[in-house]
């Protein structure tokens, strides 16, 4: 278990390998399909020092108000692949250094994660009651109003979220490698009758 | 006596924080098959703790708590819109007590309804029967893996497919390929054949409702659930995709009667997080499954 602390180094990344297990402590921010096209479209001032060395996790939480206190209820990953658009544009504009959630993202991505020193760590799609538990703090939320809970990006503090690095800034994809073996055993069930 | 509305409640909490036990003792005997070394087996496992902690402190499962697909079956003393009503109330309490995330969005403002209500939402389908009594199904589908399902038209000529139970082989395996770990495998697979391309979506969820260790009645199909099953996990494709022998826990297959020109193959994807329950209400009394 590798141990990363947020705002993480260039030098930390890069050190990254897939396969390693990795555990997330520091603030980082959530968002989903509108808070990237927000990020990419505006500027998106508010969230720039969170990113700057940050990470994304994108998440749709469900969350608790108590006598106006925020806090995460469950908070597993959704999926990544729709961030594919925004994702190395964002990296780029804000610095970001991780990328959290599941099912993997594609080229685009996986060359911005080489090119500014970023990675793709995978967390356990599902796993909602165990990551909420690993979020001890929300700090604040931008844009709850406008984009709805799931959407809004809320700013949170992790101590040792739990996640599996399957892509890094080395152009090397678990993603891939299992599409790879998979299409194989694919061709073999489809050419047989 | 209770209002309708609290046993309706009760089920959707049930739906949402409790695992089914038949997919529990599947994912447990996957876990051993997988090893616990492995990435597979150790995926599992975490996915199992999720579980229990999740039933244990009633929240729910996985935060994506989905649509709400009801199947309601109702004798004659029961009116439909009382039923329908009693539904609406219990979504949008279950929604304010965190038991659901607020999942109905308008497509064409964006705006969260904030109760898990909106048009079309949430899904119940109604019929009505001659004996007394008030059975209730419940799903909640995941948008990760209603994302990865999909529809084929055969004949298909990129996959070699036809008109015929190889042709709908073709299609599953197709399917399952394509979604890689997107839909939180290990998943369960319902397949809708025929129909139109609405009823053909509908038969492949109604499938998921079917148990585990089900045999469909039908033994062609029985055959290529089997065979599918065995297939499929041959992909390697494994729990959340990091690769393993467990790709998927079950496949379920459904067939409707066809018009002439079409020949629908509808694929559903559920993930891990197979979140189903029923309730049965006769003569005053209540039971959860
Ligand atoms: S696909 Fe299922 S387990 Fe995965 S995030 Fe969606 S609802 Fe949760």
């Amino acid at each position: 278990m590798i141990e990363i602390r947020l705002p993480a180094s260039e030098e930390d990344i890069r050190k990254l390998k897939v396969g390693d297990e990795v555990a997330v402590t520091g603030v980082m921010i959530t968002g989903r399909d509108t808070a990237h096209k927000y990020m990419v479209e505006e500027s998106a001032d508010e969230v720039r020092e969170v990113l700057k060395g940050g990470m994304i996790y994108h998440c749709g939480p469900v969350v608790r108000k108590d006598n106006g206190t925020y806090s995460f209820v469950a908070a597993g990953p959704t999926t990544s692949i729709r961030e594919e658009p925004y994702e190395a544009d964002i990296i780029e504009k804000f610095g970001v250094r991780g990328i959290i959630g599941k099912g993997g993202m594609a080229g685009r991505t996986l060359e911005a994660c080489g090119k500014f020193g970023c990675v793709y760590l995978h967390a356990i799609g599902g796993l909602a009651v165990i990551l909420a538990r690993s979020v001890k703090k929300v700090q604040g939320v931008h844009k709850l109003e406008e984009f709805g809970t799931p959407e809004a990006m809320w700013v949170i503090e992790v101590d040792a979220f739990p996640a599996v690095v399957t892509m890094d800034s080395h152009g090397n994809s678990l993603h891939d490698e299992i599409l790879a073996k998979s299409e194989a055993e694919y061709k073999k069930l489809i050419g047989k009758i | 006596m209770q209002k309708l509305s609290e046993h309706f409640l009760e089920l959707i909490r049930r739906a949402s924080t409790i695992l089914p036990e038949d997919v529990r003792k599947a994912m447990e005997d996957a876990a051993v098959r997988e090893g616990k070394s492995s990435s597979a087996g150790s995926t599992l496992l975490k996915m199992l703790e999720n579980a229990t902690e999740a039933e244990k402190t009633s929240t729910p499962i996985c935060q994506d708590t989905g649509t709400l697909v009801f199947y309601v079956h109702y004798g004659p003393e029961y009116r439909q819109k009382a039923i329908q009503d009693a539904i609406l109330e219990a979504t949008a309490d279950a929604t304010a007590r965190y038991y659901l995330r607020p999942n109905a969005v308008d497509p064409v403002t964006g705006k969260n309804s904030g109760n898990n209500i909106g048009n079309g939402l949430p899904y119940i389908h109604f019929d009505q029967g001659e004996k007394p009594g008030l059975s209730i199904r419940l799903m909640l589908k995941g948008g990760g893996s209603e994302n990865v399902g999909a529809q084929y038209k055969l004949p298909d000529s990129n996959l070699g497919a036809g008109r015929d139970l190889e042709g709908v082989r073709r299609c599953a395996i197709d399917a399952v390929f394509q979604a890689q770990g997107k839909g939180c495998g290990p998943g369960t697979i319902g397949l809708g054949i025929g129909g139109d391309r609405g009823t053909a979506f509908l038969e492949s969820k109604e499938q998921l409702f079917r148990a585990l260790d089900d045999r469909n009645p039908d033994s062609l199909l029985a055959e290529l659930e089997d065979r599918l099953y065995r297939e499929l996990n041959e992909l390697g494709i494994g729990p959340m995709g990091f690769g393993g022998k467990t790709t998927v826990l079950g496949v379920k297959i459904g067939t409707r009667h066809r018009l002439p020109a079409c020949y629908f193959v509808s694929v559903s994807y559920i993930c891990w997080a197979y979140r189903r329950a029923s309730m049965i209400l006769k003569e005053g009394k209540v039971s959860y499954d």
